[in-house]
């Protein structure tokens, strides 16, 4: 057993904490994300130069082969910062879909451009009604004379205002409910069809709704056989739920510091508020709880990249319901312990309490995956 | 990064596993699967079974007996243990009493109780607490006044964990009322056969007799009898403190009595159903579940950092608060699987391998019981909330 980050692991950390400290201050994060786009191209250029767009891609498509520690080192600074960049949708999802199902020539035609910042994709798999959960999926794609006719509604697709191509999963067959059935194409945002609203997010990046009109696609908008998109589809959605977890441990990190020293700073009956032991027991049982947390992200980034299977699914399903149950405890615990001021727009905290909150609301909250283990239960 | 065990460990792990399979006595094991009451000789027995393999004191020096065993192997030991269903270890002579002798004693005190203590002819208990002197340990006031070659000792001892089998206690006591309370302690190793010495039953709230009370009346000690300097018995009780954290998190406690829990869930049933499918419960033993797995991966990764030559800090207590709350939480459940099951108080079925007559299951008997006596486990070897009071003050720096 060994716990801790290689050399070249630690470099890329030191590097990436580096950046974002430089060049993400609050009041940088605060202009970019009042508009459209919704993060910060120069960012996002820089993450580009410096090769950490291509971390997770694929090195025989100009990227790293990051596994999914790296992943890990890159999200947790990216959580520390806040920072708005479409990194997990975009690189770690959207690339290891195209990565999973993509064709050569697919693979060819995405995957460079990914790792080099000239494409930014973004994952569409929620819809009004499918709750976390892809089976549910009713936007239909019809078989025409050269290729597909896709209709349907596509929720909050994260990083979808701004991405070049979305994924759109998509039933070619079988009923909502059904994990058969289900497949992944191709769109152009700008196709005929198409209609993106953008919006920002309570937790902090932009995303979009998307409908879609009868919208013509081209046979090689598929990717991979269709009808068969659910299981590398769940494969990688449990590899973006351990990088979420590292962004959420990042966040819950700064969170946790900005609170201890309030409460080594703030004055109140003439001593710091940390004197009060009520007061130090609550940032106890914050800090345990990002302990815990820690430890279930480290284990998700280390089976993150496993082949599916039974006990992968309880790792990161249980690392999931502890990372949000923690983030949702220290974001509430964070704000009371600094009173008002915790509720300030104008302090980084409240902005970590936003995020640390919502971000249950991708891929599922606590509750959600209690539920999902809770069905697994069995096989233990 | 590397989460697994080394192959090494495993096989390691496959000799503990292949030991057990072996040696562990079949009666033992079921009575502690079903949460019932050990007796001494039971203890006995498996310690004397351990002490044949050379692996009774796991945690010792190899030149006093010990084992030599990494952290990672000691913890593997425990893991398989408890899974197997053996008995917990009465830590008080072997983990307790042993390393402070081994890290303070005299040759002569080494010489003599360290192979008592490893062949079972001494049981030791602890005389730590007293009715003015719990969490606040420094408080104790049972006074050892130096009388020629002797301490002469007056007061009181409580919570005195099965002092009842006991024929050694070691004390903290006063000797320098004078000095700042932590200043004027020792440390001091007694016979519980000396004259003066009584010990009165505390019957806890589970009906079990587990604690005492002892009480000391102008009982002689022989002065070789003090372990370390006069006065600075304090350094000996924080030493000992440190080893009765570490090992506290019963993981391996927790997954057997979590898999015990499953298995009973699945004989009683619940609206025509096995229990085990009731939504419900299968949240809450899910909850219990997860909430396990992180604070095992929390404890590989102290385990790794012990192992690469770190020293176990604070952390310690995150691990004792959140093991403890466990196993509490999956006794709870284990409680009230049982529904009116649970409710029989049957005090003698408790002491025996197999009951009677078993009114419901075997498997009833003991979880309402136990569920009331693992309170304690949040209580003893510093409170959770004292243990918070460390990591504010150790970890957190308020």
């Amino acid at each position: 057993m060994d716990f801790s980050f290689s050399d070249e692991q630690q470099m890329l950390q030191d590097m990436l904490a580096r950046l974002v400290r430089e060049h993400y201050g609050f009041e940088q994060r605060d202009q970019v994300q009042r508009s459209a786009p919704g993060f910060s191209e120069t960012f996002q250029a820089q993450l580009a130069e410096l090769g950490v767009l291509a971390v997770p891609i694929d090195e025989a498509y100009g990227g790293m082969s990051g596994s999914g520690v790296e992943n890990l080192v890159v999200m947790q600074e990216l959580g520390r910062g806040l920072c708005l960049e479409p990194y997990l949708e975009s690189q770690i999802l959207g690339g290891g879909l195209v990565q999973a199902l993509g064709s050569e020539a697919q693979r060819e035609a995405l995957l460079p451009a990914l790792a080099a910042g000239e494409l930014r994709l973004a994952v569409a798999s929620e819809e009004p009604r499918t709750h976390y959960r892809p089976e549910w999926t009713e936007t239909r794609a019809e078989r025409v004379a050269d290729g597909w006719r896709l209709s349907g509604r596509k929720s909050v697709v994260i990083g979808g205002q701004a991405a070049h191509k979305v994924l759109v999963l998509a039933r070619t067959a079988g009923e909502p409910g059904e994990c058969d059935g289900l497949s992944l194409f191709l769109v152009d945002p700008a196709a005929e069809g198409v209609q993106r609203r953008a919006y920002p997010t309570m937790a902090g990046p932009w995303a979009c709704d998307l409908t879609l009109e009868g919208v013509m696609l081209a046979d090689d908008a598929l990717l991979g056989a269709a009808g068969s998109a659910f299981e590398a589809l769940d494969h990688q959605l449990g590899r973006a739920m351990a990088a979420q977890c590292a962004e959420a441990v990042g966040s819950m990190q700064q969170a946790c510091e900005l609170t201890l020293d309030y409460l080594k700073t703030r004055q109140q009956f003439g001593k710091p508020i940390g004197r009060f032991q009520v007061l130090q027991h609550r940032m106890v049982d914050m800090t345990t709880e990002l302990e815990l947390a820690t430890s279930m992200t480290i284990l998700a980034a280390c089976v993150a990249d496993a082949p599916a299977s039974l006990e992968r699914s309880r790792q990161l399903i249980a690392a999931q319901h502890v990372v949000k149950r923690a983030a949702q405890f220290i974001a509430e615990e964070a704000i009371q312990l600094h009173g008002g001021i915790g509720m300030t727009w104008e302090y980084s905290l409240a902005h970590h309490a936003r995020h640390l909150v919502m971000l249950g609301h991708r891929f599922g909250d606590d509750d959600r995956h209690l539920k999902a283990y809770a069905d697994l239960l069995e096989a233990s | 990064m590397n989460i697994h065990f080394s192959e090494q460990e495993l096989a390691f792990r496959d000799e503990v596993r292949a030991f057990l399979a072996a040696e562990l006595p079949a009666d033992i094991a079921a009575k502690v699967r079903l949460g019932k009451k050990l007796t001494k000789q039971d203890h006995q027995r498996w310690q004397a079974i351990l002490h044949r393999r050379g692996w009774y004191a796991a945690n010792w020096p190899v030149e006093h007996g010990g084992t030599g065993w990494s952290v990672v192997e000691k913890h593997l030991f425990e893991e398989e243990c408890a899974a197997a269903g053996a008995p917990r270890l009465i830590s008080f002579g072997v983990n307790m009493v042993a390393p402070v002798i081994i890290k303070f004693g005299t040759p002569e005190q080494k010489a003599h109780y360290l192979p008592r203590i490893l062949d079972g002819s001494d049981w030791w208990c602890q005389g730590y607490s007293e009715p003015g002197a719990g969490s606040d340990l420094a408080a104790v006031k049972t006074r050892a006044v130096r009388e020629g070659d002797h301490y002469i000792v007056n007061g009181q001892k409580t919570w005195t964990t099965l002092g009842q089998h006991a024929n050694w206690i070691f004390c903290l006591v006063r000797t320098d009322p004078e000095a700042k309370p932590q200043a004027g302690i020792s440390f001091l190793l007694i016979d519980m056969e000396s004259p003066g010495i009584s010990v009165r039953p505390i019957i806890t709230l589970d009906g079990a007799h587990e604690v005492n009370e002892v009480f000391f009346d102008n009982v002689r000690v022989p002065v070789a009898n003090l372990v370390g300097e006069e006065n600075d018995g304090w350094t000996c009780a924080k030493y000992l403190l440190t080893h009765e954290r570490t090992g506290q998190a019963g993981i391996g406690i927790s997954k057997a009595a979590l898999a015990h829990l499953k298995e009973v869930a699945r004989q009683e049933v619940i609206d025509g159903r096995p229990a085990l499918e009731d939504p419900l419960l299968r949240q809450r033993i899910a909850e219990v579940e997860m909430r396990l797995m992180a604070v095992e991966m929390s404890t590989l990764r102290i385990l790794a950092r012990a192992q690469a030559g770190g020293v176990p800090g604070a952390e310690s207590s995150i691990l004792k608060i959140t093991g403890s709350e466990i196993r509490q939480a999956i006794s709870d459940l284990a409680r009230r699987v049982l529904g009116p099951h649970a409710l029989p108080f049957l005090a003698e079925e408790m002491q025996l391998e197999h009951d009677s007559e078993p009114l419901h299951a075997d498997y009833s008997v003991a979880p309402a019981a136990q569920y009331l006596n693992l309170r304690k486990l949040s209580i003893y070897g510093g409170s959770n909330e004292i243990q918070k009071n460390i990591l504010a003050k150790a970890q957190l720096g308020l």
